[in-house]
């Protein structure tokens, strides 16, 4: 079921579409923003609320890069890939944190503190390489700096 | 002032990095434009004559002039209605980091760009469609678009005029085919975000069905100093006979990877060497790609091309998104069309078969080269692949915008590629 407040931004959100089915990634964000992700009992209640098939919300939900259909941990820490980064080394970065967490990308730590996952191009190409970390931007990273930055989300 | 020192974009931003309020912004002459527009009686038709007389360009990569752009929205009682504006705000080009500044430092000349752009069609609502890793511009834009709305700035009869406009922010569920125009638009829709056929093209059948504008940030930014100082003002600032100023970037190993506002036309060399320093000590320039991941690779014998929209096809590239990726004598080449090739497989939104497959097979031929498994023949697959990935073969640019680079890197560094092959593995390695 959603939750009264998860009601209220998605019609706060609603108000500015012409169509129900228009605030479909706003109300998976939404409701991701208060479990952590969005399971299947979650997307049949979305689904419900906005008059959509779940099998269409399903499409939408698993098009987005930012959607997660799976749990993750509670932090994500989100490795740019692209081109600038790749130069300036984000396969070292990748590397060091796999080892670091013990996890390969994709996966989430036992204890469920990080989930490691691999993100386009961040904008942030003149301090490549970078992460994200939540909501955070992480710039010229070397692995003293991805160690420093990850004892922050506890 | 002369034309290169000029910097209207982000003359005004603070060193500090933090942003311009409301307050700030109207004390540094900001609002000016929108109140010239509204209270000096101007048509729709004459601010988008305006703006086409300035030369403004699509500063998303495209190069379309936006004031022809505008001048397709049907106008009048007659038109359908409601009519739209949409920024697009969902910078995902590799190695591309612009419009994030304009949107964290300076959110009201986006706000106030969006509000002229949107009289010059008689648009009712406008989105920002703003991708959603970008969350220190969201909350800057949150705000700023709630000190508009507290002024009275946006919503129901601006300044007193009879203008409305309603202006939301969307933030993407991600996905880089969002940043493709009718991409863009189904996501706004709720739905995937694959491109759409066209004709119908969106200024006549856009969102939701309706007349519909979508501009880059970048090019929005520049309309409210078009409006205060004029076209002639705006095309005096370029060095070429393009208009206005641009955004130069810079990443990849030089001395000081970073962000410029320089006059269009700006030469790669001068961007290259005086803003970014030159190459770090140690390496040498290879060649860059000038815009971002879906431009042509370009090579020494082109740094004295002016960077703009003109001269850059005579060099074989294109000026993109302005900014620059450069490529190193350290730096795999291989690996890097690879890792452009593996993100454009990853981001095909899998309609169209020459990008979902053909990308694919191309990205998986990369990957057994710089593993050591090349084979004779493959440059030819490859070959083969970046034609048939050719405009008109699919319904969006990304297949085209991923041969760009494919076909120069062979091109350019087919010796590297012939040595994966004979010597069974990578070079750099």
């Amino acid at each position: 079921m959603l939750s009264a407040e998860e009601i209220h931004e998605i019609e706060a959100e609603a108000a500015h579409y012409p169509t129900r089915e228009a605030v479909s990634i706003d109300a998976l964000r939404i409701v991701q923003r208060h479990r952590g992700w969005v399971d299947d009992e979650s997307l049949r209640d979305i689904a419900g609320h906005l008059g959509m098939s779940p099998t269409d919300l399903d499409s939408v939900a698993t098009f987005y890069n930012l959607i997660f259909r799976r749990p993750v941990g509670r932090h994500v820490i989100m490795v740019c890939d692209s081109v600038s980064c790749w130069i300036m080394g984000c396969d070292r970065m990748r590397k060091h944190l796999c080892e670091h967490l013990g996890i390969e990308v994709g996966e989430t730590t036992p204890d469920n503190r990080f989930t490691l996952l691999p993100i386009v191009c961040l904008g942030c190409c003149d301090h490549a390489p970078a992460m994200m970390v939540n909501r955070d931007l992480h710039g010229d990273l070397d692995p003293r700096k991805i160690d420093a930055a990850l004892e922050k989300y506890s | 002032m002369t034309a290169t020192t000029e910097k209207p974009l982000t003359g005004r931003m603070r060193p500090d990095g933090s942003f311009l309020d409301v307050r700030a912004y109207e004390q540094a002459g900001g609002y000016q434009a929108i109140r010239k527009v509204l209270s000096g009686g101007l048509t729709p038709k004459a601010v988008t004559d305006e703006v086409k007389e300035a030369g403004l360009r699509g500063r998303g990569g495209a190069g379309f002039l936006t004031g022809v752009k505008w001048s397709f929205v049907p106008l009048g009682k007659d038109a359908p209605s409601p009519t739209y504006l949409v920024v697009n705000a969902d910078e995902m080009e590799p190695g591309t980091f612009k419009d994030r500044l304009l949107m964290e430092r300076d959110p009201h000349q986006l706000i106030e760009g969006a509000m002229v752009a949107g009289f010059a069609i008689e648009a009712d609502v406008a989105y920002i469609f703003l991708r959603g890793e970008y969350s220190l511009a969201a909350g800057r834009l949150s705000r700023a678009i709630a000190e508009a709305y507290e002024r009275h700035y946006l919503g129901k009869n601006i300044f007193g005029s009879g203008y409305c406009l309603e202006l939301h922010l969307h933030l993407s569920g991600g996905r880089y085919i969002c940043g493709d125009e009718t991409g863009l638009l189904n996501a706004l829709e709720g739905k995937r975000a694959n491109p759409r056929s066209k004709p119908p093209f969106p200024p006549v059948v856009g969102l939701f069905g309706k007349p519909t504008v979508v501009n880059n940030v970048e090019t929005i930014s520049c309309v409210p100093h078009i409006i205060n100082n004029g076209a002639a003002w705006f095309r005096g600032l370029g060095r070429t006979k393009d208009a206005g100023t641009k955004l130069f970037g810079v990443s990849g190993k030089v001395k000081r990877p970073g962000l410029w506002e320089l006059p269009i036309g700006t030469p790669i060399r001068e961007i290259l060497e005086e803003h970014a320093g030159g190459m770090r000590d140690g390496v040498k320039f290879r060649g860059l790609l000038p815009g971002g991941s879906s431009t042509p690779f370009i090579v020494e014998e082109h740094l004295d091309t002016p960077m703009d929209f003109t001269e850059m096809p005579k060099a074989g590239s294109r000026l993109g998104t302005g900014t620059m990726i450069v490529l190193d004598d350290q730096t795999c080449p291989v690996g890097m069309t690879w890792n452009m090739m593996r993100f454009f497989a990853r981001e095909s939104c899998g309609f169209c078969t020459p990008c979902w497959s053909g990308l694919g097979w191309a990205e998986r031929i990369l990957k057994s080269m710089e593993e050591g498994r090349g084979q004779s023949g493959d440059l030819e697959k490859l070959g083969f692949q970046a034609k048939m990935w050719a405009p008109g073969n699919t319904f969006c640019a990304l297949a085209p915008g991923a041969a760009d680079p494919l076909e120069t890197a062979l091109k350019y560094f087919r010796s590297d590629f012939e040595r994966h092959i004979t010597e069974h593995r990578c070079p750099w390695t």
